[in-house]
């Protein structure tokens, strides 16, 4: 019987041939994320319901990334972390990258990818909802709730339900204004944030596999944002290239079937798409930038697991480079290693660095910081009537701090382009 | 499980999502610790827009000042409740609350998942829009075996969906409970 790629993955870790889209199966869990928001909650439901002095199923297969409360005197947030460190050191897990230390990295879903665990053709369940990021490579890769992951510490297992898949074609070139944000923004203003409920969302044609990994992580990880349950894009030399520079693992790679049945089929042409925004207070507001043009901003925001990667900087560079900021703008790298790269990544004789620092940006420490409001001292987080445009993933009310700010998500080159003129820029309008 | 839920009703529109439902800043408190626990009902619901909190009027606070416990048992929506983050803290909020039930035209995957997993709250689908008939106040009754809801302020009633694959997770009050049930937990099973 003829499989989509999801299937065909669910298949090989239900320990079948064939599994059909809605059939509710047990799987074997390849690798358990989670964070400082909700390792400690999983980890108490585990204790309460394996018993204090249980083991977990495989410390190799847990990765502990803590990233959402960090740089904060927050007690309880601090707490937090010290509970991870309590049940890693317990639980003897190699994979738990603490706060303050060397090993710390930042942004779970980027960080994932740069140490390699993201690994084609096998299931990656984790504590948060943009777990759907790894799906770009080639693997099914989905968020859950603390007991599901309590679940999985103490078996290795969960149930799922088999997702339909909706297949995103997009043919044609990326023009130098277009990016992956831009692409996703558009299926969500097409399908709206329950357009993909309990499904898989398929992304394949030429422009696609013509964009770097990082790129492809932008359109997965927003899968969630149309209410998918992963988004996945087929291993090519491009994803080869990346995972081999980052493991030795061997892995198995799945192609959907010509004849596999999708719950629907989308076309799109890349070379006639323009710049978008998602207009507060939803990700499926879709309207072009040069529709809302000239509405007056207060901030910039460029950061998170969905625009704080190196191609988002480095596209922000291209626009920033030899020019300053009309508002407040802050640069929050997704990692550590982001953040390194920042001052090694040239471009026209600088590092981006210092083209971000001259433009009169704010460079911010490695974590989620606004993306999600967290507590009062978080950087970058809204105040009052903020109108910040923001290259992050959500823009409910509320989600950046003040209920009362209004966010506009965009690409990084239309968050540059909006930070120079203070107002909601094309970014056509500087390149 | 209880057969019959009822208490009032708490209406709101579509697309509540998880920051509405527990705003993240509250994310930092211990879900263990019960004085802690308490908050998580004081701040449930404290996200959602004052124009749409308790419809159809709206500026109905979910949770009075100063209480940590809703007068409020039956949350009816309309489309897509509970989407966003994957925070598990959502459905415990409510429950802590006091919240048995929500019944909403659809759900966010992660949010249903969470409240039957975690045995939270029961999440009703229905075809029909509520949110746009039940008043917030309300008087409801929820018949789990008929799949039926009954408005006693208005004297109507209406079809639930049946909750089909996840009855049994459900039934047993969440994942664990229905793994231990059916001998799920054995590890070294495959
Ligand atoms: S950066 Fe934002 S969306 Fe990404 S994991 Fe952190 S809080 Fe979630």
């Amino acid at each position: 019987m003829a499989q989509t790629i999801t299937q065909k993955i669910l298949s090989r870790a239900a320990n079948r041939k064939f599994v059909d889209a809605g059939e509710n199966v047990w799987l074997n869990v390849d690798i358990l994320l989670t964070h400082d928001v909700c390792g400690p909650p999983t980890f108490d439901i585990f204790n309460q319901e394996f018993g204090l002095g249980a083991k977990v199923w495989d410390p190799e297969k847990i990765v502990v990334l803590p990233d959402h409360y960090i740089f904060t005197a927050n007690e309880h947030a601090r707490r937090n972390i010290d509970l991870l460190r309590k049940f890693a050191a317990e639980q003897h897990l190699p994979h738990y990258y603490d706060v303050g230390s060397e090993r710390y990295k930042g942004v779970c879903h980027v960080a994932l990818a740069e140490e390699g665990f993201n690994i084609p053709g096998t299931v990656l369940f984790g504590t948060d909802s943009h777990t759907c990021t790894s799906g770009a490579f080639g693997m099914f890769g989905s968020g859950i709730g603390n007991t599901d992951a309590a679940f999985i510490l103490g078996t290795g297992k969960l149930w799922e339900k088999v997702p339909e898949s909706m297949k995103f074609t997009f043919d044609g070139q990326m023009p130098a204004y277009l990016t992956a944000k831009d692409l996703i923004l558009q299926i969500l203003g097409d399908i709206g944030t329950d357009g993909a409920t309990y499904r898989a969302l398929e992304f394949d044609g030429d422009a696609i596999h013509s964009l770097p990994m990082e790129e492809r992580m932008t359109l997965t990880n927003m899968a969630i944002e149309a209410g998918g349950m992963n988004g996945i894009i087929a291993v090519d030399e491009v994803t080869e290239a990346f995972v081999k520079a980052r493991t030795t693992k061997s892995y198995e790679i799945f192609h959907s079937d010509p004849d596999a049945k999708y719950h629907s089929l989308y076309r799109y042409d890349a070379s006639k798409l323009e710049p978008v925004v998602a207009k507060p207070h939803s990700p499926d507001n879709r309207a072009t930038v040069r529709s809302v043009a000239g509405t007056p901003i207060t901030k910039s925001y460029i950061g998170s697991c969905t625009g704080g990667k190196l191609t988002d900087f480095k596209m922000a560079a291209r626009i920033l480079n030899g020019r300053k900021v009309a508002v407040t703008t802050n640069i929050v790298p997704a990692t550590v290693q982001v953040a390194r790269d920042l001052e090694q990544e040239m471009h026209d004789g600088k590092t981006l660095k210092q083209i971000f620092m001259e433009a009169g940006c704010n460079i911010a420490l490695p974590s989620c910081a606004a993306c999600l409001g967290g507590p009062a001292d978080t950087v970058g987080r809204s105040v009052d009537h903020d109108v910040v445009v923001s290259t992050t993933n959500r823009n409910f009310p509320g989600r950046m701090g003040s209920k009362n700010a209004e966010v506009y998500l965009a690409s990084p080159l239309t968050a540059a382009a909006s930070a120079i003129t203070g107002k909601l820029t094309d970014p056509r309008d500087f390149i | 499980m209880e057969s019959i839920i009822q208490g009032k009703a708490f209406v709101l529109g579509k697309n509540i999502d998880t920051d509405q439902i527990i705003p993240a800043e509250h994310l930092v408190y211990s879900l263990s610790d019960p004085e802690e626990v308490k908050l998580y009902g004081k701040y449930a619901l404290s996200g959602v827009p004052p124009a749409q909190s308790g419809l159809p009027e709206g500026n109905i606070p979910f949770v009075r000042e100063g209480s940590f416990k809703s007068d409020y048992t039956i949350i009816i929506a309309a489309e897509n409740f509970g989407c966003g983050s994957s925070r598990e803290h959502a459905p415990f909020s409510l429950q802590v609350a006091g919240v048995k039930a929500i019944i909403a035209e659809s759900y966010a995957r992660i949010f249903y998942r969470n409240c039957v997993d975690g045995g939270f709250v029961i999440p009703y689908e229905t075809a029909e829009h509520l949110a746009e008939v039940v008043k917030t106040g309300d008087e409801l009754k929820i018949d789990i075996k008929a799949n039926t809801l009954e408005n006693l302020t208005a004297g109507k009633t209406y079809t639930l969906n049946p909750l089909g694959d996840v009855f049994s997770i459900v039934e047993a009050g969440g994942i664990f409970a229905y793994a231990r049930q059916e001998n799920l937990m054995n590890r070294t099973d495959s």
